[in-house]
């Protein structure tokens, strides 16, 4: 079933000259209603009605977190205040969080997009859907249950945490679409093994997962232990939350991106020019029709690569492939993002603790494993095992507390972190998407 | 009465050991006693040697982390029940053992044990009022 069949399947003849309208008005409104976009393309020596193509779009400045960190927390709403009828914001990122705002319109558009998501991944009005997506400042929780209610299914709106109780709930309401991340559907999937709960005493056949990059190993794994097909979904609170792009069950490959709402780009990560279509590189995206919180040229740090085949589904989007890495350092361990200079954060308030760490992030089975090496000064050295063995559990502690993650502590000799031009190198991922 | 002993932190290695003994050997400093406590990840080199500044200040040299604490050097009967009773002291006295470690002698006729307690002036104190022989640090970095 598709949500949205018009759209969805709208020829690229005329779904092109749809985006480029709205792209113009976007822009214009943008123009004459944030100051800081203004300044921008002043800057840029860009005005509105320099926008005659698609093409057109890279004469535009890029946006990142950082200009929206620097507008904290409304600088980049284009209406007042009193027609904002929700906010939500991004957690687990140094500093100030970055906030996003919907008005009435927004929010209806956003349920639209989370229906075809969710009937892309093959849901009905006539499913149960469980949502564990967390409920609250996150895009993921509500964003999910106000497309599933608006699909016409009966939403179970659990939000996070408490497996045993979420297992029993799915058995007893006989849940058949589940929505989570892909870490914790195996998270589950391990709690009902140990509570002797196998698949067939749930209903569960479809699961539609986001909010961090998975493999495709992850999903053979999920699909074979919950007995479900594992549809993946794309989105991000800045551009809206979830309802970028999704999978269709069809093909599971690649992700139908919306967009007859969003325009993507793929840009060369150092150089920031446009790649050509089929060629991997950063994401970039541009809201074509939302109010409150536009966004131009929203650099994601996500890689990925447009594929432009045409698909047996039917739609006629793009697919953006899996995502398989971030430019940046931001990790996403478990679902929740961290920073390296949280971890810093960690150590300088231990006394003696220098801020010499090195993090190693790695998969071990579907799970991530955080490993940080931290370099014992003289200040907190003792010539008792217990006392490192509690600075240890200390630093331990403290990461889990702040971050809610946990991770193995390593302490090592000082210098034995990679210093590279005097720049330690913080961060080493191993894990292979 | 108090020995100088250093401790040094140990990745778990290969090389590391071998490493700080040529480190060592190179300034011309002599180990007298040496203990290697460790767990999975990481070790704890503890040593007495005949010059603790010269060997803190080579190792730092070469990169390693280095701390200098107090211990107690005690003199054993070398015969049966001797550690046993000096154990007694020391328990009877209320004294908390953080960790010990034997010291090789030459002679053979004593043997020594390398006490690290939590208060090290009032371990000395107790030992010394029930008669146990505490070895000065000119003693011990002289064997
Ligand atoms: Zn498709």
């Amino acid at each position: 079933m598709m949500w949205d069949e018009e759209h969805e399947t709208m020829p690229r003849e005329e779904l092109e000259p749809l985006q480029l309208r709205r792209l113009q008005d976007q822009i214009a409104r943008v123009y004459a209603t944030v100051p800081y976009y203004r300044a921008k393309m002043d800057e840029a020596h860009v005005a509105p009605g320099d926008i005659k193509a698609l093409a057109d779009i890279n004469k535009l400045p890029f946006t990142t977190k950082e200009d929206l960190r620097k507008n904290y927390p409304f600088g980049l709403f284009t209406v007042p205040l009193e027609r904002i009828v929700r906010i939500h914001a991004s957690s687990g990122t140094t500093g100030k969080p970055t906030v996003v705002g919907y008005t009435k319109r927004d929010i209806k558009l956003w349920a639209n997009l989370m229906s075809r998501t969710l009937a892309a991944a093959g849901a009905t009005s006539k499913d149960i859907i469980h949502n564990s997506y967390g409920y609250g400042l996150f895009t993921g929780g509500m964003g999910a249950h106000y497309g599933a209610e608006n699909l016409g299914a009966t939403v179970v709106p659990v939000s996070g945490g408490n497996s045993k109780r979420q297992i029993t709930i799915m058995r007893d309401f006989q849940a058949t679409v589940l929505l989570s991340t892909p870490s914790y559907a195996l998270n589950l999937a391990d709690t009902m093994a140990d509570m002797g709960v196998s698949p067939s005493d749930l209903a569960l056949r479809i699961g539609v997962f986001g909010a961090e990059p998975w493999s495709e190993n992850m999903r053979e794994e999920i699909e074979k232990k919950l007995s479900i097909k594992a549809i993946d979904i794309y989105g991000l609170s800045e551009i809206i939350g979830p309802g970028v792009a999704a999978e269709c069950h069809e093909r599971q490959s690649g992700l139908h991106i919306m967009e007859d709402h969003f325009l993507p780009e793929i840009v060369d990560p150092e150089t920031f020019e446009p790649l050509a279509l089929g060629e991997k590189g950063e994401l970039v995206f541009t809201t074509l029709t939302k109010e409150a919180f536009p966004v131009i040229r929203y650099r994601t740090k996500d890689f990925s690569r447009l594929l432009t085949d045409p698909c047996i589904c039917g739609r006629t989007f793009y697919r953006m492939e899996k995502v398989t890495g971030r430019s940046d350092d931001m990790l996403i361990i478990r679902g929740v993002n961290v920073f390296p200079s949280q971890i810093e954060h960690v150590l300088v308030s231990i006394e003696g603790v220098e801020p010499h760490y090195q993090i190693i992030v790695e998969r071990e089975g579907n799970m991530d494993t955080m490993e940080v090496q931290v370099e014992v000064s003289e200040a907190v050295f003792s010539d008792e095992i217990k006392k490192l063995e509690a600075l240890s559990k200390k630093i331990q502690y403290d990461i889990k507390d702040l971050l809610g993650v946990s991770c193995r502590i390593k302490l090592v000799e000082p210098k034995s972190i990679q210093r590279s031009e005097g720049k330690a190198q913080r961060v080493i991922d191993n894990r292979k998407m | 009465m108090k020995v100088e002993q250093i401790a040094i932190f140990l990745e778990n290695k290969s090389g590391r050991l071998a490493e700080i003994t040529s480190i060592l050997a190179q300034k011309g400093i002599n180990i007298r006693a040496m203990s290697l406590a460790d767990t999975a990840d990481f070790g704890i080199l503890r040593l007495i040697v005949n010059d603790t500044e010269s060997a803190c200040q080579a190792l730092r040299d070469e990169g390693f982390t280095v701390g200098k604490t107090h211990v107690v050097v005690i003199e054993v009967p070398d015969q049966p029940g001797g550690l046993a009773s000096v154990l007694k002291q020391i328990k009877d006295g209320g004294l908390n053992i953080e960790y010990m470690y034997a010291f090789t002698q030459r002679s053979g006729e004593t043997g020594l044990i390398i006490f690290r307690f939590d208060e090290t002036d009032i371990a000395i104190e107790t030992l010394n009022k029930a008669g146990v022989r505490i070895l000065s640090g000119e003693e011990v970095y002289a064997i």
